[in-house]
């Protein structure tokens, strides 16, 4: 084998090029990028950069040199992936060029969801790439009018980065509570809480029904003057390119526990790989909500899942079969809060306070499933929740949960 | 093996110290201290997991 092609030149891309260089990979690794930028870190979009605490510099994620020397990377910017050829071994790229490959990484990311009735409005927004939020950062004056639609990671932190820098906030939100799905109703309700207690107006349980070029109109008729928007309600995977690869696609590439693409007919290929936003895998440590006892399945967004899935990925490449059964992690930092949540709350019977309490904004919350504990989720309880990564790693039982926080 | 660590990257994710535990410990005021900043080798494979794991990369080894 001599030459691994990674398509995605972003954190999960990157990430497996250095994995592939620790295992000992010494042959040829070429990344295409559809961005004109070195590979960039995503997080600080909605925080330090967008307030402009941090620049360019330091959201790059390496050098030229370290790519070029260090990682012996063969970096080609401002360039897609029009088509992979399975049978052939080839990506045709958007440059007419056509590279062969030994092994393909398929690293595309995902791109923001639009609302296309808000480009009605004179200045409206999402949050994804670094052109994005340097853009939007030139609206965030102080006393501007933001309305922020989707009470999600990157809604909330655009909502706590554009108050600080003094802009009068409103976040709507459609479901009952945040984060519903990843938290469930208590705990989504109880971080939501954090924005009125900070200043910033958060509406749920209701819709946008029409934008104007200087006002959101909400569904109960409320009309919201706003001089800029920002739409944050998700994500979706760029899979696109891919159509007519053969590859199974849904709501993601879908790869088994060891990340490897399938095709249609369930052949599972060896030499394709996806990792990161784009893929969705069956999470073994986790089991469906929908009564079959397979694995859950999930498709996560997130940058630890973009680090620990190259890594598992990269291992596959290279013949050895490590399955990738992680316990994800996701962080948000909203004000001076920092949300923390470990593992996966699908389908859970319980979730109980242990620590802290919501009313002082600093709790941490354990979620039962079965007699398993299945995540943890801390608000600026750092130290507390650290002893349940270890727990849930080990997929630790509801009681022994239980009996650490009595004993502390 | 000596450990720095970019305190102006470092959010106290305490990723570190979840890995690392006896080199790495974020305290109560949020803020992170490395405990030894100079481990023996018995403690390299998980200082390396540290270095790994931390979302804003602020750890580096030497």
């Amino acid at each position: 084998m001599n030459r691994i092609v990674i398509v995605g030149a972003s954190l999960a891309g990157l990430r497996t090029a250095e994995a592939l260089r620790e295992l000992g990979f010494e042959g040829q690794i070429a990344m295409i990028g559809d961005e004109t930028e070195l590979p960039y870190d995503r997080p600080p979009l909605s925080k330090q950069f967008l307030r402009g605490d941090w620049d360019t510099d330091r959201i790059t994620l390496r050098s030229q040199d370290e790519l070029s020397n260090r990682l012996k990377l063969e970096l080609t910017t401002g360039t897609r992936a029009l088509e992979l050829r399975p049978d052939a071994h080839e990506v045709v790229l958007s440059d007419g060029r056509t590279l062969a490959y030994d092994r393909a990484v398929i690293a595309t990311g995902a791109r923001a969801r639009t609302l296309p009735a808000a480009e009605v409005h004179q200045s409206a927004h999402v949050v994804r790439t670094k052109d994005d939020s340097a853009m939007l950062r030139t609206c965030l004056t102080t006393d501007a009018r933001i309305v922020v639609v989707g009470a999600g990671f990157i809604g909330a932190e655009v909502a706590a980065s554009a108050k600080a820098l003094g802009c009068d906030v409103t976040i709507i939100e459609a479901a009952p509570v945040p984060l519903e799905r990843q938290l469930g109703l208590a705990m989504g309700g109880a971080c939501g809480a954090l924005h009125a207690r900070n200043g910033v107006s958060l509406r749920c349980g209701i819709g946008v029904s029409s934008f104007e070029p200087n006002a959101v109109l909400l569904a109960d008729g409320t009309r919201l003057p706003a001089d800029h928007v920002v739409v944050g309600v998700g994500a979706r995977p760029n899979t696109e390119w891919l159509v007519s690869s053969g590859l199974v696609i849904t709501d993601g590439i879908a790869v088994d526990e060891f990340c490897r693409a399938k095709l249609v007919d369930g052949t599972v290929l060896d030499d394709v790989v996806a990792v990161g936003d784009v893929a969705r895998f069956p999470n073994r440590r986790y089991e469906s909500t929908d009564g079959s006892g397979a694995p859950l399945s999930m498709r996560i967004e997130h940058w630890t899942n973009a680090a620990d899935m190259a890594l598992a990925a990269a291992n596959t490449l290279l013949g050895h079969t490590v399955v990738y059964q992680p316990v994800p992690y996701f962080w948000s930092d909203q004000y001076s809060h920092k949300i923390q949540f470990f593992g996966r709350a699908d389908g859970f019977d319980e979730v109980r306070v242990v620590d802290g309490d919501p009313d002082d904004a600093a709790w941490v919350a354990l979620y039962r499933r079965g007699d398993r504990l299945v995540a943890a989720l801390g608000v600026s309880k750092i130290r507390a929740l650290v002893p349940f990564r270890q727990m849930l790693l080990d997929n630790a039982s509801w009681a022994t949960a239980i009996e650490l926080t009595s004993t502390r | 093996m000596k450990i720095t660590v970019d305190f102006d990257r470092c959010q106290s994710n305490a990723l570190c110290m979840s890995a690392a535990p006896e080199v790495f410990e974020v305290r109560d005021d949020g803020f992170l201290y490395i405990l030894v900043e100079e481990p023996g080798e018995e403690h390299r494979a998980r200082v390396e997991e540290a270095a790994r794991l931390c979302p804003t990369q602020a750890i580096t080894l030497a």
